[in-house]
């Protein structure tokens, strides 16, 4: 009786003190799920992201540092997932991105009351390619130019 | 020496019940009212980018203003030393906390972003009155508390005087500072003066003791204790010399406005040509708010109990109609950006704003008098406030029973 | 300053801002208006501020946000009409950001006022102090917002400027439809460096605040009014 009363013990510490090999939350479709790693690594991200996002905003809206590591645009951009007609999911509906550690959590957000949730794919002439020098000012036509999304966000160094 | 015996409310009876569960359905409609504009937005209120306050801040600031107010009476009381409103003291304190949580309770709700409430409370820039006013006001409820108790405790009743000094100073700041919300706008014609500040000591004084003199009446006939005619009368003609120097004010505000021509255009708004704000001026605040219960106030041969009554109503109607023409007036009158030109543009540029109050407003804010109003009814359940008899001041009944209290005086 | 010309900056390549690097108060962003060129009937700026900013029309003028807005003018001694654009004019010492309790309404160090709307509560007390009724309080929840100019329900916003634009060594948008439409009525530049457009302009040209009895000291001018 004692001793199988341990080993259930052991066996439930065991279970709860390893590492638990959590499955990837990243969207199948988004652009996430083909790197290895966030801008961080991943536990780091898990543990850390609300900091990350919370000096990046002050920094960005006080400061006007734009750095894409921590931006919420990048983090977007590249989780948001894509539905069969291949049009991006807003990131913070349900089973997406965002929902699948918040509703568990049961933590709120409410970045995305005010925050765009897929990302802006069309980008004008001047800015893809660089950011922040530009190499001649050019008069933006109404019509923006659309450019694959890979080539745009290429041109953001993740590090 | 006088012993005045203070007894809380007790019964079972359908009356008390019933008063209970009204209050609470108005505060049920009330949270309804603030949920609906949490999920809508505020488009669904009457309130728009050119009257910002509407309904919701005429309450508020009244409660906010009749709090300070309603603490008067502890204070003439204490401070001045007058004896005979001593017994009074504790209901005046339970009132002006129990106004000002009303009143905070609205502004909170009517806010766009209200689950940011921990924001306002740790970010503040204190060039900013309303910064100010959320530690005047949070601080005021705090001060009458150790007040009511000092007043309670009977070791502690030789301090009532220095605290009840102290929330008196308290109570100026705050006020001067919920005026001052409107004295230091510098962009509209209607603000942006030094009269703000007094003007809204008077106007708590008034309103304050209007709605202390209702509250009183109500409540010794709802409990069928008695109360003396004597104690009206010192009340009565309190608030008639609050009402008469409300309206000094607002003639010295109105005076000086006319001298300069550069406010012609905005008294003329107001006194003449402002269409809902003119009606509200003249009838509402300055006949009804005013004039009629400054004769009542000071008619010899009025009936006292029954003329205090009435005029107290009248002010606090009165008292609805003046923070209506101030904060609704103030912003409905267009800014003077280009004088001397015929301005028009998509965003209301050079034309009165126009403004129909909602439901949702008038919900919340007949919530926040409903929640003041259950503050009182419960607190005088649970403790002591009330004398059990304001028959004259000099009872000495003695006999102490579970939940009275006897306060040498 | 936005020229025709391939190769003008807004600001010298000394003085722009690296990726990392935070803005300063060297610069200071103002803006010129020239009413005599802003065309009466033309909003292209206006059109172009909703569009860069994803600003909706619901169909409810009393409550749909405006950044900027075209003020029709008739002096009722004269008789003489014009047209100005009219949105936040950055002032040097804002009434908005003095009475915001939070600090949400805030001045950035290039004089870009702002509104941090992570800290705003939507008290609107700001609104009520602007004197140019610069201020707009969204009434609804939105949705489909630009990423780079995020706005939600129950905030104040107002003209930023484009600062997403700026910290990209863009202009504003308004400034470059009214380019486009080729009146060219807004000039927008650093008024602190002497050599730029703006402030050779604004050194030259006859040009007021609107209501510089306030000493708000605007970043906004006017000429000819």
């Amino acid at each position: 009786m004692r001793i199988s009363f341990l080993v259930v013990c052991l066996v439930i510490l065991a279970n709860i003190s390893v590492a638990p090999a959590q499955e990837s939350n990243v969207v199948a479709t988004s652009r996430a799920a083909s790197m290895e790693q966030c801008v961080e690594p991943t536990n780091m991200m898990r543990r850390d992201h609300m900091d990350f996002l919370l000096h990046q905003r002050d920094q960005t809206v006080h400061e006007g540092i734009r750095t894409p590591k921590h931006s919420l645009i990048e983090c977007i951009d590249c989780h948001a997932g894509k539905d069969d007609k291949d049009e991006f999911v807003p990131v913070n509906k349900e089973q997406q991105f965002c929902q699948t550690c918040h509703q568990s959590t049961a933590v709120k957000i409410d970045c995305f009351e005010c925050h765009a949730t897929t990302p802006d794919v069309k980008v004008s002439k001047t800015t893809a390619g660089s950011h922040n020098l530009i190499n001649d000012l050019q008069l933006v036509k109404s019509d923006d130019v659309a450019v694959p999304l890979e080539l745009y966000l290429r041109s953001f160094p993740l590090n | 020496m006088k012993e005045i015996l203070y007894q809380t409310t007790h019964g079972r009876n359908v009356g008390y019940y019933l008063l209970l569960a009204g209050l609470l359905c108005v505060i049920g409609v009330a949270l309804y009212a603030a949920h609906y504009m949490d999920v809508n937005g505020h488009h669904i209120t009457g309130m728009n980018n050119q009257i910002v306050w509407g309904m919701p801040h005429v309450f508020a600031i009244f409660l906010i203003v009749a709090a300070s107010g309603a603490l008067n009476v502890a204070s003439i009381a204490s401070v001045f030393g007058k004896i005979d409103y001593k017994p009074l003291g504790r209901l005046s304190g339970l009132l002006a906390i129990a106004l000002l949580a009303g009143g905070l309770a609205v502004l909170v709700l009517d806010l766009g972003q209200p689950d940011r409430l921990i924001v306002a409370m740790t970010y503040y820039n204190f060039k900013s009155i309303f910064a100010w006013n959320i530690f005047l006001y949070t601080g005021f409820i705090l001060v009458v508390a150790v007040y009511l108790w000092m007043m309670f405790e009977r070791r502690f009743n030789r301090y009532s005087k220095p605290i009840g000094v102290f929330a008196f100073i308290w109570r100026f700041i705050l006020t001067t500072g919920t005026g001052s919300i409107f004295g230091f706008l510098v962009a509209r014609q209607a603000y942006d003066a030094a009269i703000m500040a007094p003007l809204f000591i008077v106007m708590s004084l008034s309103f304050g003791t209007a709605v202390f003199i209702l509250v009183l009446v109500v409540t010794y006939k709802w409990t069928q204790r008695p109360l003396s005619d004597n104690i009206l009368k010192k009340l009565r003609k309190l608030n008639g010399i609050f009402i008469a120097a409300v309206l000094y004010f607002v003639l010295a505000y109105h005076l000086t406005n006319l001298y300069a021509t550069e406010h012609h255009g905005v008294e003329r708004f107001t006194l003449l040509e402002g269409g809902s704000i003119t009606f509200v001026f003249w009838v509402v605040q300055i006949l009804i708010g005013g004039v009629i219960p400054l004769i009542l106030l000071f008619a010899r041969r009025a009936n006292p109990r029954v003329s205090a009554i009435l005029a107290s109503c009248l002010i606090i109607i009165g008292a609805f109609g003046q923070l209506y023409v101030i904060i609704i007036g103030g912003q409905a009158y267009p800014l003077q950006l280009f004088p001397g030109m015929e301005v028009s543009s998509s965003f209301y540029d050079g034309v009165a704003g126009i403004y129909s109050p909602s439901m949702p407003e008038f919900g919340l804010g007949f919530g926040g008098i409903a929640m003041a109003l259950l503050i009182v009814v419960i607190a005088v359940r649970v403790l002591p406030f009330l004398p059990a008899s304001l028959a004259n001041l000099e009872s000495t009944e003695s006999n102490s029973v579970g939940d009275t209290q006897i306060a040498r005086v | 300053m936005l020229a025709l010309a391939p190769g003008v900056r807004l600001i010298d390549l000394a003085m722009a801002k690296g990726e990392g690097d935070a803005i300063n108060d060297l610069v200071r962003w103002g803006m010129l208006v020239d009413t005599s060129k802003c065309a009466e009937g033309c909003d292209a700026c206006v059109t172009a501020c909703n569009e860069e900013h994803g600003i909706e029309d619901f169909g409810r003028p009393e409550t749909d946000a405006q950044w900027i807005r075209k003020v029709e003018l008739k002096d009722k001694q004269t008789g003489r009409e014009y047209s100005l654009p009219l949105m936040c004019q950055h002032c040097d010492d804002p009434p908005c950001v003095d009475v915001c309790p939070t600090g949400a309404s805030f001045k950035r160090a290039d004089g870009i006022v702002l509104v941090d709307k992570h800290i705003c509560i939507g008290c609107r007390y700001c609104m009520m102090a602007c004197p140019y009724k610069a201020r707009s309080f969204v009434h609804e929840n939105l949705t489909n917002q630009k990423s780079y100019s995020p706005r939600g329900k129950g905030t104040v916003e107002s003209c930023t400027f484009c600062v997403h634009r700026l910290d990209d060594d863009r202009a504003p948008a308004c400034v470059e439809a009214c380019d486009t439409e080729g009146h060219h009525a807004l000039v927008f530049g650093d008024l602190n460096d002497e050599n730029s457009e703006i402030a050779q302009r604004a050194r030259t040209v006859s040009n007021r605040q609107i209501r510089e009895d306030l000493n708000l000291n605007t970043g906004v001018r006017y000429e000819s009014i």
